[in-house]
């Protein structure tokens, strides 16, 4: 028994917005009846904006309340927006998904972003041209993989196929995924910020400070006809005072505050408060 | 809302008489079998009267019942004895449409260094015995051959498929878990060495089984401890649930001639009910070489776990083959066996039946299938244009 949302039970039993538009101006269809799930999507768009929109759906119970809750997320959304959904966007509507059922959510993206591409009259690619097919059984391609490992977070295999089905079938393309996955796990672990020493010394203090100001913060306010200057470094007050264009820039306390202190705070520490001085 | 209990493949209501039987042997009759008293001497003889009592519903001898936890014990225990008693034996012979209990088992096995071959079904689900008689090898340790699906119903011939192994000398056993209660079962006249049963489906309660293990086959125990079981099973008996799997087998043996009136007319009346009211359906399993109670159809262009979700909201309890329902991606790997369509594989509903279930239950269903198939298929995109396309394309 899935441990379903009130909320998805809500979107299954009393389905919003089943049924075709005739006129539809754009269509998204994905998945099959093999596959064991599939969405067609219908969108009425006016002004680049949804105006109406409307699916039919073949599958289980959250796949159903996905559709739906699709439907609901999308209407009155300009195009542009409308794509900037993502499949965890679908979920949390829904107040979650059983993790094994992440799949649905990724099914309704998937038709929204090809019925999109129907009306701007983008060709939807095959799925071999955008990418490399890595799950045969259910013909999921690397670009899937991995816009759903990023787009999710995902930190195993079980996870992808959640997401994806990826894997679900034969088994066979498993060690492939893993190879995805560690490759993709290895791009997010470069992305974070270098940890900070838990515990600074004022000396280390005053020079991570001096260090972000000479190197990331002065050389950008200097582009702009400005400049910075460290004063003094108190505890975790740090002195600075503006010079340049800064000093008669209306907007030069918002830089100071939103800029300099945290950046700061973010890098070096979290206590930290930046002071202006003459 | 009432329950209309059409699930019992999956397990079943424990009878009340059965309840009556175990009940004393909780807070008032708690003594150990195995102790010198009188106190619990008395409990060791009513665990020779269960035993007896499952002994005659399989027509064996008490002596070759060996109590057991659950159906997968049983199996865990016959084909892992058979293969620690013939070591120089590496072969293992089974179906693909078996129990994961045992297709689990011998996937374990092969990685162990044991080979394998797993004979397939035709579209009823129905094994070739002319397959089974090719696959027999010289290294042959054990034959594992199940008595009825549990997904289909189907009955295998599991007396021509005993004769065929036992004539090359090798072990044969069959995992009876759906057909014990269900269809008269005689072992004086069939020449199997290991029979599995579960008490939970046949209105005995969940965590007591029993292993026939016939008298004269080589035997390893899987539980090695205590002399119970005259060292077969070690481990203090589960005597509550012993004394409640005989009083069961007693009633199955008494009610088989209901069982195989009465249920099967109910699941035959709700078979014709509903093939009969709901377009693009068919059955799935054989026509007529079929457990009495089992009922198991696929709906064109719906998903079985959305049907199963519609039938718990009117309080109906059924189960699916469909990939959704068991968190795998694919379809019951029976029906896939069996070369059912995808088209049709993810949306199977089994319907299983037993002795408490009565026509108006039936007659509720058959009326109101109809409306939940309707009404999922009105949302579905395939419904109307029949003409599915590959997953991959």
């Amino acid at each position: 028994m899935w441990d379903y949302t009130e909320k998805v039970k809500d979107h299954f039993l009393h389905p919003r917005n089943v049924g075709k538009i005739e006129d539809a101006d754009a269509v998204g269809e994905v998945g099959s009846l093999a596959c064991g799930d599939a969405l067609r999507l219908y969108l009425k768009i006016e002004n680049d904006r949804i105006v109406d929109a409307k699916f039919q759906t073949f599958g289980c119970g959250s796949a159903i309340a996905s559709s739906s809750a699709l439907t609901e997320m999308i209407k009155g959304k300009t195009l542009d927006e409308a794509l900037k959904i993502t499949n965890r966007d679908i979920a949390d509507y829904l107040g979650g998904l059983p993790k094994e059922k992440m799949h649905c959510s990724v099914m309704g993206r998937e038709a929204l972003e090809a019925a999109i591409n129907n009306y701007r009259g983008i060709e939807t690619p095959k799925r071999e041209l955008e990418g490399e097919i890595v799950c045969e059984c259910f013909g999921v391609t690397d670009q899937q993989i991995r816009r759903a490992i990023r787009e999710n977070n995902l930190t195993s295999v079980e996870d992808v196929t959640n997401y994806t089905k990826a894997g679900g079938g034969c088994e066979r393309c498993l060690p492939d995924i893993e190879r995805i996955l560690k490759e993709e796990l290895g791009a997010r672990e470069a992305k974070k910020p270098s940890p900070r020493p838990k515990k600074l010394t004022n000396i280390q203090r005053i020079q991570m400070v001096q260090k972000v100001i000479d190197e990331e913060i002065r050389p950008s306010l200097q582009a702009d006809g400005g400049d910075l200057e460290l004063v003094d470094v108190d505890g975790t007050t740090v002195y600075v005072s503006l010079r340049g264009q800064c000093t008669n820039c209306p907007s030069a306390q918002v830089t100071l505050k939103d800029v300099v202190e945290a950046r700061l705070q973010e890098v070096v520490d979290p206590e930290i408060q930046v002071v202006e001085v003459e | 809302m009432r329950t209309v209990y059409f699930d019992n493949n999956a397990t079943t209501r424990v009878d009340p008489v059965v309840f009556e039987e175990m009940r004393p042997y909780f807070c008032d009759l708690y003594g150990n079998p195995s102790s010198m008293h009188s106190f619990g001497g008395q409990v060791g003889k009513k665990l020779g009267e269960a035993r007896e009592r499952v002994a005659a519903v399989l027509g064996c001898d008490p002596a070759e019942i060996v109590f057991t936890s659950c159906g997968t014990e049983g199996d865990n225990t016959a084909i892992r004895s058979a293969l620690e008693a013939q070591p120089d034996k590496r072969h293992i012979v089974t179906t693909k449409v078996e129990h994961p209990a045992v297709l689990n088992l011998v996937n374990h096995l092969v990685k162990k260094g044991y080979h394998l071959t797993l004979l397939g079904v035709d579209e009823q689900g129905m094994i070739d015995l002319d397959e089974l008689r090719d696959s027999l090898r010289d290294d042959t340790a054990i034959v594992s051959i199940m008595w009825a699906n549990n997904e289909t119903g189907t009955v295998f011939p599991v007396a021509e498929a005993a004769d065929i192994v036992k004539s090359r000398g090798i072990l044969f056993h069959t995992d009876a878990v759906q057909a014990v209660g269900k269809i008269p079962i005689d072992l004086r006249a069939l020449p199997i060495d290991f029979l599995v049963l579960s008490g939970h489906k046949l209105h005995a309660p969940k965590g007591i089984g029993a292993l026939f293990v016939r008298r004269g086959t080589p035997f390893r125990p899987f539980m090695i401890g205590g002399h119970q079981e005259r060292g077969r099973r070690g481990g203090t008996e589960n005597v509550p649930g012993i004394i409640a799997l005989g009083k069961a087998c007693e009633l199955a043996a008494a009610h088989m001639e209901e069982e195989n009136t009465r249920v099967r007319e109910l699941r035959d009346r709700l078979e014709r009910g509903l093939l009969a009211a709901i377009p693009d359906t068919r059955l799935n399993g054989h026509p007529t070489e079929r457990l009495p109670n089992t009922l198991n159809l696929s709906f064109k262009f719906v998903e079985g776990e959305a049907i199963l979700l519609l039938l718990d909201q009117i309080g109906v309890c059924a189960s699916s083959g469909s990939a959704c329902t068991s968190g795998s991606l694919e379809p019951s790997h029976v029906l896939r066996a069996m070369g059912v369509p995808f088209t049709y594989a993810h949306g199977s509903v089994r319907f299983s039946l037993s002795r408490f279930n009565t026509r108006e239950e039936v007659d509720f269903v058959v009326r109101e299938m109809p409306k939940i198939i309707e009404r999922l298929r009105s949302i579905s995109p395939f419904s109307e244009e029949h003409s599915p396309s590959a997953c991959t394309a």
